[in-house]
């Protein structure tokens, strides 16, 4: 296999570890992203899929190896040929690269739809006010919610929520977005929604997409490449016809006829 | 400044009164514990008038100071016949006081008692009486007993307010102690040091015995 | 009972009363905010201070703290006002219990949305202000209007060291005819009664109004 693309890779993965005390989450992972290139990522819980996502949005901290983002380093600086730990300062420098769209939502429970949106684009973008709102109307509109600008979180569904929180990751035109289990929390009759944005965003192309998810039709339909985790390492890979239909690993083969039997 | 030998010299006196704050407080706490339950089980009264004014009263004694309820109790009751000593008035005064604050303690844990032990409770026929101090009570009070624990703490470092009616506890004693040689500052700091440490290390003890009591 | 002759004096008490309450609010606020933030410091050093003054004021009592700070601070060379001191000693003792409210509520607020902000590359401090705060300043507001009650009650204490306040006046009035002691604190702990009340009322509204539906 072979995924080595012209581009300098947009995020690149090496040796990456983590452990919580005794337990090891992740184990020496290398993983190279490609620009505008669909990834999604499945796996038993706890293989340390979400925490891959979890370090590169700097939210976790590796315990050893390196992520580069652009050709930076992300969790390290470089201080006269040798990597130093980065500060907060650096991290902020680097992290508007990636946006994420988690499980729960995270919506900001005090601000109404639109400032969900305007809030980051305003005070971290240094957006006009104007612009943000344009900006931030422009994605609602994509994302089917423009007439829910005044609503606050709690009067939507869960599947508008998501809808929310990704058009709220969109509008900080990331080059790499996040998806983490994005409709794990949902009820089932409002997953369909929520894919459907999705799926409309990756067909645009032009941002790199990690999506972890328990979804193997979406996961077939949308990727270019399929990474199979499991025990904190990266078993399997390959296009989504090489995973789903011609299986390598025993493992792989365990964990997708699970899937076909549930 | 300070002198060490003076600080020394008035130990005796101080941990003297202190036996007399740790009476008031056990005093205090022991009607409080009752009348909080009173008042808790008044409140929950099925007659509407009975119910209201139990919360009234609830409500006033947590509303208004320790210090005028105490001042009432021991100046103003002798005005209408009722004369009582410093030490009956204060363990009155705290009682009744932490009263108000431990029927909200005992009201949120008889409300936590589950629905389905009241039914059962009138299913078997059991009195009044005996499906209160049988089948409720002792669920209810049981989870808040660790809230219990921290209002005997709050109540211990009110007691010096009882020095306001003449009660010779260890403020009162240090008071004593600074009016006669003009040196407050060894017997204020040495109060607040014991206060501190038989507050802190009750509060030790309070949690130890939480986690002892929640692991069984 | 005719108790329409007492109240000049015991409004002259109220108001200071009212004045204590609010300057020690004030004190009171601004340090729970401070060793409340001070507490959920990163560095060591900071959070030290700060729980050996939590500790210290919640350890020991009020009426004691005020004491030292009226009686036996000028032996050390610092001598107080009587406002200074009640204010100070109120400022300092509820400041200590507000602290504890200030972090327990900042760690009250889901996880999540902290991680969202990072997500958007807001700053610590953006972070702070525009998502965490407004969101833990609602779990405040029933326990401060709870500290705010019991420190109106408190500031009856400053009687203690000659401040004319409501309490006082009970005491003073008392000299001139002991026998309508029981009229008058009956009147003064209806009055505190009056003054307090309105908190509680608010309070309730304030945890209707704002425990409906958060997620």
């Amino acid at each position: 296999m072979n995924f080595a693309s012209k581009e300098a890779p947009v995020v690149r993965y090496r040796k990456v570890s983590k452990s919580f005390g005794d337990l090891t989450i992740l184990r020496e992972i290398d993983l190279d992203i490609a620009p505008g290139e669909k990834i999604a990522v499945i796996g038993p819980s706890g293989s340390g899929k979400t925490t891959m996502a979890r370090l590169l949005m700097t939210l976790e901290e590796p315990s050893s190896g390196t992520i580069e983002v652009d050709g930076e380093h992300l969790w390290h600086k470089n201080v006269n040929g040798k990597l130093v730990r980065a500060d907060e300062k650096h991290l902020h420098s680097i992290r508007g690269k990636i946006g994420m769209v988690f499980q729960h939502f995270n919506l900001f429970p005090h601000m109404s739809i639109l400032r969900n949106v305007t809030e980051a684009p305003i005070h971290v973008l240094g957006l006009d006010k104007e612009e943000a709102i344009d900006r931030a109307i422009t994605m609602l509109r994509k994302v089917g919610l423009a007439d829910k600008l005044d609503h606050y979180p709690t009067q939507l569904s869960g599947g508008q929520k998501q809808r929310v929180a990704i058009a709220r990751a969109l509008v900080m035109r990331p080059k790499v977005m996040l998806f983490d289990e994005v409709t794990s929390a949902l009820d089932p009759e409002l997953v369909g929604e929520v894919l459907a944005v999705i799926r409309e965003i990756a067909a645009e192309g032009e941002m790199a997409m990690l999506l972890i998810t328990h979804e193997m039709d979406f996961a077939r339909d949308v990727a270019d490449r399929i990474i199979f985790t499991d025990g904190g390492r990266i078993v399997e890979q390959g296009t989504p016809e090489q995973i789903f239909y011609k299986p390598e690993s025993p493992r792989l083969q365990t964990f997708l006829s699970r899937f076909r039997a549930g | 400044m300070w002198s060490w030998s003076f600080t020394w010299s008035t130990l005796p006196y101080i941990l003297d009164a202190m036996k007399m704050t740790i009476l008031a407080t056990i005093v205090g706490f022991a009607i409080a514990l009752v009348g909080g339950l009173l008042l808790a089980m008044g409140r929950r009264s099925k007659n509407r008038l009975i119910s209201l004014i139990f919360t009234g009263v609830i409500e006033f004694v947590r509303s208004t100071p320790l210090l005028v309820q105490l001042y009432f109790l021991f100046y103003g009751l002798p005005a209408i016949g009722i004369s009582l000593g410093p030490f009956t008035a204060g363990v009155l005064g705290l009682g009744i006081h932490y009263s108000a604050y431990l029927s909200e303690v005992y009201r949120s844990g008889i409300e936590a008692v589950p629905r389905g032990q009241w039914e059962a409770a009138k299913a078997l026929n059991f009195t009044r009486w005996t499906m209160w101090r049988r089948i409720i009570l002792p669920q209810a009070i049981r989870p808040v007993v660790p809230v219990l624990g921290n209002y005997l703490i709050v109540m211990f470092k009110e007691t010096p307010v009882l020095s306001a009616i003449t009660l010779v506890e260890m403020l009162m004693a240090a008071k004593m102690i600074g009016a006669e040689s003009f040196r407050y500052l060894e017997a204020f700091t040495l109060v607040g040091i014991l206060f501190l440490i038989l507050s802190y290390a009750s509060s030790l003890l309070i949690r130890r015995l939480e986690l002892k009591w929640n692991r069984t | 009972m005719v108790s329409v002759d007492l109240l000049p004096l015991l409004y002259q008490g109220a108001v200071t009363t009212l004045k204590v309450t609010v300057l020690s609010m004030g004190v009171a606020f601004l340090l729970s905010f401070l060793a409340g933030f001070a507490r959920l410091s990163r560095r060591k050093s900071i959070r030290l201070v700060s729980s050996v003054y939590v500790e210290v004021f919640r350890g020991t009592s009020l009426i004691v703290q005020l004491f030292w700070l009226f009686y036996a601070l000028p032996l050390l060379g610092i001598e107080l006002t009587a406002l200074a001191a009640g204010v100070a000693a109120l400022g300092l003792n509820y400041g200590a219990y507000g602290s504890e409210v200030v972090r327990s509520a900042i760690l009250a607020v889901p996880k999540g949305q902290t991680e969202a902000s990072i997500a958007l590359n807001m700053s610590p401090m953006l972070r702070m202000r525009r998502v965490i705060l407004p969101q833990a300043m609602v779990i405040m507001l029933p326990s401060f209007s709870n500290l705010a009650i019991e420190l109106l009650k408190g500031t009856s204490l400053v009687s203690l060291i000659t401040m004319a306040d409501l309490t006082y006046q009970g005491m003073i009035l008392r000299t001139f005819d002991a026998s309508r002691t029981f009229e008058i604190f009956g009147l003064i702990l209806l009055m505190y009664f009056v003054m307090a009340y309105p908190l509680t009322l608010m309070m309730r509204w304030l945890e209707r109004r704002f425990s409906a539906g958060r997620v």
